[in-house]
C-alpha cells in the first residue's frame, strides 16, 4: 500500500547530502533498526551522487510502504541523462565511467531488498531500490 | 568556504568530522590534510569519525587516499571511532577500507600510532 510519495531535486553535492538526511528521516518514521537505516542511507547517497555524476542531475522520490505489518522504504532515482549503454556492465564491482570505484550501482542493489533498473542510451535512467524493516 | 578543522598538535595533526560532508568538502579536506602534512613536517594523522552516521563510497575513498597519500609523505593515518552500523555497511558496500589503519577510539588510536613512531625511530637510529 502506498502512502504517498515526495519528490526531491538532487542538482547538487549538497543536495546529495539532503537527500541522505530524507531517507534517514523516512527509515527512522517506518522504525528501521540502525543498520538498516544506514544501509538505506549509504545505497541512496550512492545512487543520488550518479543521478548527480552521471545523469546531470534528477530527481528522487521516496514512497513509505506498509504491507500488513511489514514496513519499508522505496527510493527511486530518475534522469534525463544519457542512459547507461550496458547495464550489466555497470553493475559489476569496479567498473566505473566515471573515475569512481565503481561500486555506486553494485553496492547499493547489495544494500537493498528490492533493486531494478531502466536505462538506455539516450533515454535516461531511473534505479528504483526497496528495504523492509 | 565551508573547510573541516585541522589541529595541530606537535607532530600530529588532528581532524574530527562532525558534519555530513557533501563531496567537494571531502575533497577540501583531503588536499588540505596533505598540504598541513607538508607545511608542518607531520608525523601522523588521526581522523575521528565517530560522529558519522554513514560513510558511503565517496568519502570510504577519501580516507584511503588520506593513508595513502600520508603514507607517500612520510606520515601515519588512523581513522577511530567507526560506528558499529557503519562498519557493517561499509562491507556490505564491498569497501572493507584496506590499507586504512583503525582503532576504537582516539584514546587506542594515539596509543597506535606513538607505538608505530616510536618503532619507526628505532629503526632510524644508528645501530651499536
Amino acid at each position: 500500500m502506498l502512502q504517498g510519495s515526495e519528490t526531491f531535486l538532487i542538482r547538487s553535492s549538497e543536495d546529495v547530502v539532503l537527500a541522505r538526511q530524507q531517507v534517514r528521516a523516512r527509515a527512522i518514521a517506518q522504525g528501521f533498526s540502525l543498520v538498516d537505516q544506514t544501509k538505506l542511507v549509504t545505497a541512496a547517497s550512492e545512487l543520488a551522487r550518479n543521478t548527480l555524476q552521471y545523469g546531470g542531475g534528477g530527481v528522487m522520490h521516496v514512497e513509505v510502504l506498509t504491507e500488513g505489518v511489514r514496513r519499508g522504504v522505496r527510493l527511486v532515482f530518475e534522469d534525463q541523462g544519457p542512459g547507461i549503454p550496458d547495464v550489466s556492465q555497470a553493475l559489476r564491482d569496479g567498473y566505473s565511467s566515471g573515475g569512481g570505484l565503481g561500486l555506486g550501482l553494485g553496492g547499493a542493489k547489495r544494500l537493498a531488498n528490492e533493486f531494478s533498473i531502466e536505462s538506455s542510451p539516450g533515454a535516461g535512467t531511473r534505479v528504483m531500490i526497496a528495504r523492509w524493516r | 568556504m565551508e573547510r573541516i578543522p585541522i589541529l595541530k598538535m606537535g607532530n600530529y595533526l588532528l581532524v574530527t568530522i562532525q558534519v555530513d560532508m557533501h563531496d567537494r568538502l571531502a575533497m577540501t579536506l583531503q588536499d588540505d590534510l596533505t598540504a598541513k602534512i607538508v607545511t608542518h613536517h607531520s608525523r601522523a594523522v588521526l581522523i575521528d569519525i565517530s560522529a558519522l552516521e554513514m560513510v558511503d563510497s565517496f568519502i570510504g575513498r577519501m580516507l584511503a587516499n588520506i593513508a595513502a597519500m600520508s603514507r607517500v609523505l612520510d606520515a601515519e593515518t588512523v581513522v577511530v571511532g567507526m560506528r558499529p552500523a557503519v562498519a557493517i555497511t561499509l562491507v556490505e558496500l564491498g569497501m572493507p577500507l584496506k590499507g586504512v589503519r583503525t582503532a576504537l577510539n582516539v584514546e587506542q588510536g594515539m596509543a597506535l600510532l606513538q607505538t608505530s613512531l616510536a618503532a619507526r625511530d628505532r629503526e632510524d637510529a644508528p645501530g651499536f
